[in-house]
């Protein structure tokens, strides 16, 4: 992808602030760069041509809810599925800085791909496990293989956990490992189990499944195996549609085990928490924008409703919200690009507070519109149900601030 | 263009050197020194030559005070002069002539003149250009009559901003002129106006028959309104400029009696802590982005959200360390009516903070005023009618 050396640039130039500490004064580069301005651009434009409201809106009532044809485009011409995958494997060789921005221009438009499944959980969960082996051999390993298929947009990818699973809490364990046996000079493992509530499997390829027994571990499984079988759930939010995953002896390799699998798993969750908030972020921003823009027109008592005061400041407190969230969504974007050692409270944080802003602004979105916002036609519910998902999905606001209260040693109440 | 900043800092840093060397922070008397780093440009480097500046960019000023800093040098104790630097010495640098520049930025720098600030009036409080202080023109003076309010640090002044009624007969905009007057002159009387907390932190300011030369005149006559706005500008801007660092600031007190006092805590005020701890770092790291953005040219609008948060966090966080203390949080230190020299937002007890929070979102604009102004002027809304715009000042209904 172009200026992909820009982005290197950028990254080392923030490297130095990274090193003064977590909660010290040089704190990293929260802005957005030039280079992330011209990509918000180019993923904006796709966007605004072909994740149109009422296109959005029709595809949630249809069979295939994940707009595939879209998700293509974004991923093999725009290049978001590479963003986080390194160049020498065909990727971008991006940070979480450019990738934090695709996703908020994706949660602005609620389009329905799975950037969040593929292009950062299975994305995030490969990258760690091809790190675990010898680095001479990481990219030539299995994960390696499969990144380079994501970011060529060939192939998209799930990690199959329930969506509301918390980072730092180990899946439960759903899916058992039972028997394997020697194929082609590759130990081919059987999965049975079942995960629930997986987000982004439906239109995925390949499924990466944490896998119980001895030892712990993480699997790669076809989605097309017999043996495997994905039940679409009727989603609160079916512009990011559910689905439960059933396998039955479905053939599987082990990418990564034990505490490396645990690494994977815990990178890639808390890697999506924090775009899950930048994604909040971007639906907040447009819930405002969307708003602003109808009570400037809508007249009532012969004035545009934005003119009368209870609307006004209710606004006005909305936009300092946003801007608020803003702020703690670039901070983690900024702390997993430099790997800075303040990653867990920052993404604890984001999504703590970009989950109660987003809320905030959709429903903020339903009322301010009136009758309009509560209309099937109007797509305030789209950010509505977005919203309420987004805030479960990957720990609620409230699992997060009790991991903040942890890291900043704020403890519970005795007993 | 960062290279040459790069470089202008080295510059600047050798300019504090060849200074320390000809002025020893450790012997020299503390007044000669600040004014020689006045007269030697290192006092503000945005200023202009001649100013105690330099013309260069605002961002390079953290370097020289770090140098200065490191070397333990003696300051202009610029806590105590907090309206003359923040909001006097920019609209005096904007409005002001070559003379009044010359005459008051020197003294004002090194903290011999201490300046207040007389807006407020009993009658204008969110509606500043309502206000009804007369000034009227006699020969190459002015006659001023009339009554400021809450005017901080009025008892410590020797030199105030002020902004006057010139010509009633014009709508209430047009008709204001802003001056600078001495506190020391006849006529001018200071009574303390004792608050909530028992002290007396502000003032009331009692104009009667009050001289001041044409001279002390900043901006034309009937362009206070504009001088005005410049300076409470510069007022939200400086409120912006607030750095702490993590868990600094109001959150500081209530985190450390939490840890130590196992005992008073409820799974209820746990929630409550944690989310207010939260809301600090992240008005933090808001306030930092915003900074981060003036630094490299992209001046957000945020700063006006940066006090609207403070105050409400300032409030909340206040409300519940008193809570938090239960019995300890009943007492109080001292209802005796003192003066202090500043503001002090989180002196003495949590009764005190409780108190004090309260006027965080009525002092610098109340919070619905800046509710107003991020709704008309950062998203565009319709402004508020005004049934006072085109009459005349002296027919409005008061």
């Amino acid at each position: 992808m172009e200026g992909s050396a820009a982005v290197s640039e950028h990254t080392r130039a923030n490297g130095a602030a990274a090193q003064d500490g977590a909660a010290g004064p040089g704190l990293p580069d929260m802005t957005y760069s030039e280079h992330e301005t011209e990509l918000r651009s180019a993923v904006r434009s796709v966007l605004e041509d072909r994740a149109g409201f009422s296109a959005v809106l029709a595809r949630t009532e249809t069979a295939q809810t994940y707009d595939t044809g879209l998700w293509h485009t974004l991923a093999a011409e725009v290049g978001c599925a590479g963003l986080l995958v390194p160049e020498e494997l065909g990727g971008a060789g991006a940070s979480f800085r450019e990738t934090a921005v695709v996703a908020e221009e994706l949660g602005r438009s609620v389009a329905p791909v799975p950037f969040l499944g593929s292009a950062v959980l299975a994305t995030v969960a490969l990258l760690s496990a091809a790190r675990a082996v010898a680095a001479e051999e990481a990219w030539a390993s299995a994960p390696g293989a499969l990144l380079a298929d994501l970011a060529a947009g060939t192939m998209t990818a799930a990690l199959a956990v329930p969506f509301p699973t918390m980072p730092g809490n180990r899946p439960e364990p759903t899916v058992r490992v039972g028997s394997s046996v020697e194929a082609d000079g590759e130990v081919v493992y059987q999965l049975t189990g079942s995960v629930t509530a997986v987000a982004d499997a439906l239109p995925a390829d390949v499924l990466l499944v944490p896998g119980d027994g001895v030892p712990y571990g993480l699997y790669l499984v076809r989605a097309d195996e017999a043996g495997v079988t994905r039940t679409p759930a009727v989603s609160l939010d079916m512009t990011r549609q559910l689905c439960d995953l059933t396998l039955r002896d479905a053939p599987a390799s082990r990418i990564a085990v034990g505490p490396h699998a645990d690494q994977a798993v815990l990178a890639a969750l808390r890697a999506g928490a924090a775009m899950l908030a930048a994604e909040q972020l971007g639906m907040a921003e447009r819930a405002l924008d969307v708003t602003l823009a109808y009570v400037k027109q809508r007249y009532q008592f012969a004035r545009p409703v934005g003119s009368f005061q209870a609307i006004k400041h209710r606004l006005a407190d909305l936009w300092v919200a946003v801007t608020q969230a803003r702020a703690a969504s670039r901070y983690a974007a900024a702390c997993l690009a430099d790997g800075d050692q303040d990653v867990p409270l920052a993404v604890a944080l984001a999504k703590a507070v970009c989950s109660d802003t987003a809320l905030l602004a959709a429903q903020e979105m339903v009322q301010l519109h009136g009758g309009i916002g509560f209309s099937w036609e109007h797509p305030a519910h789209l950010y509505l149900k977005r919203a309420k998902s987004a805030s479960i999905g990957l720990g609620t606001a409230d699992r997060h601030r009790a991991a903040l209260a942890g890291l900043v040693d704020l403890p519970a109440a005795p007993g | 263009m960062l290279d040459d900043a790069a470089i202008t800092a080295e510059d600047l840093r050798g300019q504090v050197r060849d200074f320390l060397a000809a002025h020893d922070p450790e012997t020299t008397e503390r007044m000669e020194f600040v004014r020689a780093r006045f007269d030697a440009g290192l006092a503000w480097v945005h200023y202009p030559p001649g100013l105690g500046g330099q013309g260069l960019p605002r961002t390079l000023q953290k370097v020289v005070d770090a140098e200065f800093a490191a070397a333990n040098a003696p300051t202009s104790r610029p806590e105590r002069n907090a309206i003359g630097l923040g909001m006097a010495a920019p609209t005096i640098l904007a409005f002001g002539t070559a003379e009044q520049k010359e005459r008051w930025l020197r003294p004002l720098w090194t903290g011999e003149e201490i300046w207040c600030q007389l807006f407020s009036a009993p009658g204008a409080g969110s509606d500043l250009a309502n206000l009804a202080t007369r000034a009227v023109r006699d020969g190459d003076n002015w006659i001023v009559n009339g009554q400021k309010v809450w005017t901080s640090s009025a008892h410590v002044a020797s030199r105030a901003i002020l902004v006057t009624r010139t010509n009633p007969d014009l709508p209430k905009h047009q008709g204001l002129t802003y001056f600078s007057v001495d506190m020391k002159s006849p006529g001018v009387e200071v009574r303390p106006l004792r608050q909530a907390t028992g002290e007396a932190e502000f003032n009331e300011v009692f104009l009667t028959d009050v001289v001041i030369a044409d001279a002390d005149r900043i901006g034309a006559v009937g362009e206070g309104w504009q001088v005005s706005t410049a300076t409470l500008n510069n007022e939200r801007v400086a409120l912006g400029a607030f750095t702490f660092p993590r868990e600094g600031g109001m959150i500081s007190f209530s985190a450390r009696t939490w840890r130590e006092h196992p005992e008073l805590r409820t799974p209820g005020l746990h929630d409550r802590i944690v989310r207010l701890w939260a809301a600090a770092e992240v008005s933090r790291l808001a306030g930092e982005r915003l900074r981060q953005q003036l630094a490299v040219g992209q001046p957000g609008p945020e700063g006006a959200g940066a006090k609207l948060v403070s105050a409400k966090l300032n409030q909340e966080i206040a409300d519940f360390e008193v809570e938090l203390l239960g019995a300890e949080g009943l007492r109080y230190s001292d209802w005796t009516m003192r003066r202090p020299e500043g503001a002090d937002f989180y002196g003495r007890d949590a009764g005190y903070r409780f108190l004090r929070s309260k006027g965080n979102s009525i002092e610098g604009g109340t919070s619905e005023i800046l509710r107003n102004i991020v709704a008309e002027r950062v998203l565009g809304l319709p402004s508020e009618i005004r049934l006072d715009k085109d009459k005349p000042w002296k027919d409005l209904p008061r």
